[in-house]
């Protein structure tokens, strides 16, 4: 690293790259392989969830695991903090 | 026994024409009886990468549809004995390739003893992408150290396992490998850009290759000799050991370090 270099230093971002990537990477594989409806299941449930709370896509994990034969469909929803009145 | 290898990627422009046009070139090199073949129909652009365009008369799409034998259609190498093309076709119909068809232009090369047939991949994946692969003893898979190529890699890899030949009849899988190309070893050493490790984890298969980051490659495609004939290039190098790793060698990868420098080109970051 030259000295010019070091003063018009950019953020090292490569951890963030691939912290970001191993969550999408993982998310994406899961989905893989799964019934095609799995999608639109999860955006349908999330109408239904935002017409009573408001909470952010990814704050509903929807996830098909398989274990000895069954499938387990797995819903998760993080609600929101209350903030204080 | 011919090996069918895909060199695929999802994304465009991470460097699988001339992935495709340096490693098959780099098998002739060594003796083996290799043809390369362009997928990407409508946009046709392996011949300018090994330099043949004006030497193209019949395509992939004619061969398919009868319109001339393969072997009119194959341009055979003028620097490497054993090396031939297969040019893709410039029609806008998309539809001109079909299964069916690329069964029997791979059937007639196998019958005709080549030992690797390559098939440069376009990028998406779509029906060119599809047929490219389906066919696949083993797929190259190029990937910059970029978070888009990296999460299409992976889409990829998620195809190559399910919508393959070798996938759908339950044989043994398509194996994989990695390609990092345009790996600048600075910008790793600086935490800018993710390193062979990072992406190697992520994806989980194993690395055959690491082409750095060069100027020798668009002077190689400016000039229509695949990078891997320029012996005075690190990229060449790194092309040469991404083969003999294909051929079965255990070879450590090379050029992963920040090249040495002077003082003063350390002071003033040149």
């Amino acid at each position: 690293m030259g000295l010019l270099a070091f003063f018009r230093r950019t953020p090292a971002t490569a951890s963030v790259a691939k912290e970001r990537l191993r969550i999408i990477v993982a998310q994406e594989r899961s989905a893989r392989g799964g019934p095609d409806y799995l999608p639109l299941l999860r955006r349908e449930l999330f109408e239904v969830i935002r017409k009573y709370v408001n909470v952010d896509p990814d704050a509903i994990q929807v996830n098909l695991e398989r274990e000895e034969g069954q499938e387990v469909l797995e819903l998760s929803v993080t609600l929101p903090e209350k903030k204080p009145a | 026994m011919t090996e069918i290898i895909v060199v695929t990627s999802g994304k465009g422009g991470v460097g699988k024409t001339t992935t495709s046009a340096s490693i098959a070139s780099g098998l002739a090199r060594r003796g083996k009886k290799v043809a390369v073949i362009d997928f990407d129909i409508g946009l046709r652009n392996l011949d300018l990468i090994m330099g043949c365009e004006r030497r193209v008369v019949y395509d992939f799409v004619n061969v398919i549809q009868g319109e001339s034998t393969l072997k009119q259609a194959l341009i055979k190498d003028k620097r490497i004995e054993s090396l031939y093309v297969l040019a893709a076709s410039q029609t806008r119909d998309k539809d001109a390739l079909t299964q069916e068809g690329v069964r029997r232009v791979l059937d007639d090369l196998i019958a005709d003893g080549f030992d690797y047939i390559l098939c440069d991949s376009p990028a998406g994946i779509e029906k060119g992408a599809h047929l490219a692969m389906y066919f696949a003893d083993r797929a190259v898979v190029v990937v910059n150290p970029e978070v888009s190529s990296v999460r299409d890699s992976d889409r990829i890899l998620g195809l190559l396992s399910s919508k393959t030949s070798r996938a759908e009849k339950d044989e043994t899988k398509v194996k994989e490998h990695l390609l990092l190309t345009r790996y600048s070893p600075q910008r790793v050493a600086a935490g800018e850009m993710m390193s062979v490790d990072d992406v190697k984890e992520i994806l989980g298969i194993e690395v055959i290759g690491v082409i750095p980051e060069s100027p020798d490659v668009l002077a190689a495609s400016n000039s229509g000799t695949p990078v891997i004939l320029n012996a005075e290039s690190d990229v060449s190098r790194a092309y040469e050991d991404a083969v003999s790793r294909l051929l079965g060698e255990t070879l450590p990868l090379r050029f992963l370090e920040e090249p040495k420098k002077g003082f003063f080109s350390r002071l003033f970051g040149g």
